[in-house]
């Protein structure tokens, strides 16, 4: 009778993946959990528990050990002892405990997959189909990169203790993501998951013990924001990766800044999905479904601005509504559930106050006829048209199944539209036109561009923003450089490179008429400028003697060569071949005043002739070896699992500000500024303080070179002053710092607002001469940002 | 479509196709991406399960919907008279009581034969109301003269098949002879008068998606009743990614036209899970209204069997063998 009744109707039914195997787990624990510290199952010091609930049907699931000051402490510790054991264990070791956990997580795939489901809502399919597979798949390649740790990335070595904290909204996946990398290059861990899901973290911590990883390498502390506050401030971790939001990201930021601790943060977004009339839009609506109805819309790299071509959006508007009523809402365990829970009232909160505030603000918001069931906190999928960038909800990461949709007529003005934000983490494109898809994707500013697809990971490729999404990247090759330092590193002395003095003659000729006075003013978009202030500053050589006075930099000459800097971006835009041209050109009218630029570190330095001319000889030969670097300084195609080409370019950053090294004035200058330039950055340079005039003296060698005007700014001043300037700057995108430990601080605090690059030396010196100090690829990483593009292909 | 129920009632839900004009236009908008559309039929079954009772109410439906075929050189009369029996009772009456289902008239949609068996077709089927199919137009190839082709469908139709599954001329399609190609088919479908007519693309063929969304288009212009995947003559035959271009184009066509066309996937279809996946495809993408043997047929010979044990595993708990369900 029933079966005549569904055959008539032909509707779904029901079809629930069971939970028992989960329940059993859970209750095997008794519903409650302690830390995972040391190898060992350990109480919370203070006593205390949360609760962690299923969001489909708000049912209580399991008491969580909240981790404090002291627990975070006792993770340090074990993770601080078994570092020597684990590198020294080495990378076949290494890579064997890698494949078995991988091996293991296969394994026990399903109840990993249904435990998901329960703590955080997500649909069945997408744990079971999505984030497992992509979880098992990371340990298995980062395996393989442990295996390969000492032959393919020679100079580097562990970093050490590395404190991780990861978001709820993939709270297995991103376990891997920071894990796996870790471990293989030869790191110890203490994990902290969010307090909404610790279950699949406190899962994979059986997982270590059922593989025998060696005590305190993998340590799991669950709690809240003041456990991963702990982590952050603890002064015996040496790297923190986070995973959240970018207010988080921003405090973290500050509280790092200046203790040398590294730091990779993926933050937020709100990354365009772009579609062009050309594009197949029935397969365009499918993938606005992958874009922000995947795992109810609370992905940071979620499609949440839908940027169509005015010509056919209303087609396309008219065929997601039609695709909309026909998404599943429900219980995450239901097999045929397109949409889950969020993942906690707050959330859904949020989401629901974000969505009357566009409604007030005049978009036309839309949602399918049915209704979403009311045992748990879900939300309805919800498509906002009529929007314009200056509403909140454009502007805003919403983080639920809520699609914000505006319309463009060119693609220039999609690039525009498409950038017209504080973020950049990712971005999808949908053309059949392949010239217009490769156009597009190196001009939005965002870590990975997905062409014809989206939401598509794998282990091989690099994730990670640009802008206000966070900096470093996890996955690929590149990913791996967040776990590692540069074994030369160490080296980098506490005090500078002393150079003999040599005591100044009287001048001999002083009685013949006066040279003609040479003003050194300031090098703004090619010209020299006078300083803003109208005050110049006095240069005195070792003696005290005055040798000339520079031009006292102020804020507006900052702002005027961040402007200028901005203007040139044809500098970015020139094949690496025409950048080497130019910079090879820089070299030889350098050579060409060899001798008059030696005279000036002389006579600044009162260095030797033989230092002096060694210098420039070291200039000349930096700049070549960039001017050489600028047209291969590759990229990859990674070898992901999609049939697809992914390409990892590294990118400019932009416009970067160099704050110079105090000593070497003019081979420090060349050596900051040279991998910026040869990689296409635009550069505002602030020179040694005390000895600029080896860097103004080059205005009239920019200026015979045909550097382009704006290309390379040169501000002279305070220097610490005029780097706070361009810290605070946000329309500077890197900065890099040569000065003080305290400088360096003040640095990294100022540059959270923007989150840009920024790479200090904290008190360090190098010697400038030495080709491991002061030259190498490490420069070119860091004047670079990699952009994976994903594109698949098949007719 | 042409045939009626018990009251004579024709089943037909919706106006014939008459065609339209050639609209070059709405072909050069054409756009489909291979990768996006293979990611979508990956997970579009992973997307809706179909268990437990669901599972048997679609499978009878897919029975419904199936044209149970036979199309080789060593057909006789004996087989094909064997293949009809098959297709009035095709499920075993004990199973069909068990699922409550005995009196809901289950049987296949078509018995699709070639020309030379719709006699014997005809015998063994009177009075069960399954219509003939039969293919023409010089199946698989399709390599004859045009006055060959007309002549075979005129034929067919006179001795009493009510749809004729026509075969293209690949070769428009590949030189992109679209004004030749409407041309054919609309002389087919007039040469058919009040038998239906399913256009059998070929898609494997075709060589890309494209040409399959294109030419799917232009045979719906040309008054296509159903357009079919293929021959079951191809190393390819009907795909899931090749369905979904065609379905999306007659959603297209629906939208643009108000006909609506129906489909038919034949060839490799041989599983119970597989005919699932296409239902599914058919609901999410087109909607009931394909569902139903007017609008979605599955050209079949072997999927009965395995629908017949899954259905018995279904009712007893117990895996069922093939020797336990009559042989077609």
């Amino acid at each position: 009778m029933k079966i005549k009744a569904i055959y008539e109707s032909m509707e779904y039914g029901p079809a629930p993946e069971s939970p028992s195997p989960a329940y059993d787990w859970l209750a095997k624990h008794d519903k409650k959990f302690a830390l995972f510290i040391d190898g060992k199952w350990q109480l919370p010091s203070a006593g205390k528990y949360f609760d962690s609930n299923n969001p489909s049907d708000k049912k209580f699931l399991a008491k969580i050990a909240e981790g404090g000051k002291k627990d975070v402490d006792k993770a340090v510790v074990a993770a601080k002892k078994a570092l020597p054991g684990w590198v020294k264990s080495g990378p076949h070791t290494r890579a064997r405990y890698l494949y078995a956990l991988a091996r293991q997580i296969q394994k026990h795939s399903r109840l990993f997959a249904v435990l998901e489901s329960l703590d955080n809502g997500k649909p069945i399919r997408e744990t079971r189909d999505i984030d497992i597979p992509l979880v098992a798949r990371h340990f298995y390649h980062h395996a393989g990169w442990a295996q390969l740790r000492d032959t393919e990335l020679k100079d580097y070595k562990e970093v050490g203790v590395v404190g991780q904290i990861i978001p709820w909204n993939f709270p297995l996946l991103m376990l891997s993501w920071k894990i796996a990398p870790a471990l293989a290059m030869g790191n110890t861990v203490i994990l902290k998951p969010a307090e909404f899901t610790s279950l699949t973290a406190l899962l994979f911590a059986e997982i270590c013990e059922e593989v025998e990883l060696p005590a305190g390498v993998v340590n799991i502390v669950t709690g809240a924001g003041e456990t991963g506050a702990a982590m952050v401030e603890h002064p015996q971790i040496d790297k923190i990766a986070f995973t959240g939001s970018t207010d988080v990201g921003r405090i973290i930021r500050r509280a790092t800044a200046g203790t040398g601790k590294k730091l990779s943060l993926e933050l937020g977004g709100k990354s365009p999905f772009i579609v062009f009339e050309d594009a197949d839009l029935d397969s365009v609506v499918e993938g606005v479904v992958d874009a922000i109805w995947f795992n109810q819309g609370q992905v940071c790299c979620a499609g949440s601005r839908l940027l169509v071509q005015e010509s056919i959006a209303d087609r396309l508007y008219k065929k997601i509504k039609a695709r909309m009523e026909k998404l599943v809402v429900g219980n995450s365990l239901d097999k045929s559930v397109d949409i889950g829970a969020i993942v906690a009232p707050v959330q859904l909160a949020a989401i629901e106050k974000l969505v009357k505030q566009g409604v007030d603000e005049g978009g036309a918001m839309w949602q399918p006829s049915w209704s979403c069931p009311k045992d748990g906190y879900f939300y309805p999928p919800t498509l906002f048209t009529d929007v314009s960038p200056s509403a909140t909800i454009a502007q805003i990461e919403i983080f639920g199944p809520v699609l914000v949709a505006m319309t463009f007529r060119t693609h220039q003005e999609a690039i525009k539209l498409a950038n017209n934000t504080r973020y950049g983490l990712a971005s999808s494109l949908w053309t059949e036109n392949i010239n217009l898809a490769l156009e597009m994707a190196p001009k939005i500013k965002a870590g990975t561009v997905w062409i014809n697809c989206t939401n598509v990971f794998d282990a091989a490729s690099g994730f990670g923003g640009y802008r206000e999404s966070g900096f470093g990247r996890e996955g690929g090759k590149e990913g791996l450089f967040e776990y590692l330092k540069l074994k030369t590193d160490e080296q980098l002395m506490d005090k500078p490179l002393t150079i003999s003095k040599v005591s100044k003659k009287k001048k001999t000729v002083a009685n013949v008429i006066p040279g003609i006075d040479r003003t050194t003013k300031l090098y703004i978009g090619g010209k020299q400028a006078r300083p803003d202030s109208g005050y110049s500053m006095k240069i005195v050589d070792p003696s005290g003697t005055l040798i000339a006075e520079a031009g006292a930099g102020n804020r507006k000459d900052i702002r005027n060569a961040v402007e200028a800097a901005h203007a040139a971006e044809g500098w970015t835009a020139m094949t690496g071949h025409s950048r080497a041209q130019v910079l090879y050109f820089l070299a030889e009218n350098l050579f060409v005043r060899k001798d008059e630029f030696a005279a000036r570190l002389l006579l600044q330095l009162a260095a030797s002739e033989i230092d002096a001319i060694r210098e420039v000889d070291a200039s000349i030969e930096r700049i070549y070896r960039y001017a050489a670097f600028a047209d291969k300084y590759d990229g990859n195609v990674h070898h992901t699992t999609l049939r697809n080409v992914t390409l990892a370019m590294p990118e400019a950053l932009g416009v970067v500000g160099v704050v110079a090294s105090e000593h070497s004035p003019l081979l420090g200058f060349v050596s900051a500024v040279m991998p910026l330039l040869a990689m296409g950055n635009r550069v505002v340079a602030i020179p040694s303080e005390t000895s600029p005039l080896s860097a103004t003296d080059l205005y009239q060698v920019l200026d015979t070179s045909d550097v382009p005007g704006g290309t390379l700014n040169i501000i002279t001043g305070k220097k610490d002053e005029l780097a706070t300037v361009l810290a605070n700057h946000d329309d500077v995108d890197g900065l890099w710092y040569f000065g003080t430990s305290e400088g360096s601080k003040a640095i990294e605090y100022a540059a959270a607002e923007n989150m840009k690059r920024t790479w200090v030396n904290h008190g360090k010196h190098r010697n400038w001469f030495d080709l491991q100090q002061g030259e190498g690829e490490v420069f070119l990483r860091n004047a670079t940002q990699i952009k994976n593009i994903w594109i698949p292909y098949g007719e | 479509m042409g045939f009626k129920n018990q009251n004579g009632q024709s089943l037909a839900s919706h106006k014939r196709n008459e065609g339209i004009p050639l609209d070059a236009n709405l072909l050069k908008g054409i756009r489909v991406n291979r990768s996006a559309v293979e990611r979508r039929t990956a997970t579009m079954s992973q997307r809706r399960s179909i268990k437990k009772e669901w599972q048997a109410a679609w499978l009878l439906r897919a029975v419904s919907c199936m044209d149970l075929t036979t199309l080789s050189g060593d057909d006789t009369p004996g087989n094909v008279s064997r293949l009809c029996a098959k297709a009035r009772n095709p499920i075993r009456m004990d199973l069909l009581q068990q699922l409550g289902m005995e009196d809901a008239n289950i049987h296949v949609a078509a018995v699709c034969v070639y020309h030379n068996m719709i006699k014997t077709a005809m015998d063994a089927l009177q009075g069960s109301g399954i219509p003939i199919a039969a293919v023409s137009t010089g199946f698989p190839a399709g390599q004859i003269t045009l006055d060959q082709k007309i002549n075979e469908i005129e034929l067919s139709v006179k001795a009493g098949a009510k749809e004729i599954d026509i075969v293209i001329s690949r070769a428009h399609v590949l030189t992109s002879n679209w004004k030749a190609l409407y041309e054919e088919v609309s002389l087919f479908r007039k040469s058919c008068g009040e038998s239906h007519m399913k256009a059998i693309l070929e898609t494997g063929d075709l060589a890309t998606l494209i040409n399959t969304a294109k030419a799917s288009v232009v045979c719906m212009m040309a008054g296509s009743d159903f357009i079919k995947t293929s021959t079951g003559k191809a190393s390819v035959n009907a795909t899931l990614p090749v369905s979904l271009v065609m379905c999306r184009a007659i959603r297209e066509f629906y939208e643009a036209t108000g006909f609506k066309v129906g489909f038919k996937p034949a060839g490799g279809i041989q599983k119970a899970r597989q005919a699932l996946d296409w239902l599914i495809l058919m609901k999410e993408e087109l909607g009931d209204d394909w569902l139903s043997p007017d609008l979605f047929r599955f050209g079949a010979s072997s999927l009965l069997a395995d629908i017949e044990r899954q259905l018995e595993h279904f009712t007893t708990g117990r895996y069922s063998a093939s020797n336990r369900h009559p042989m077609a």
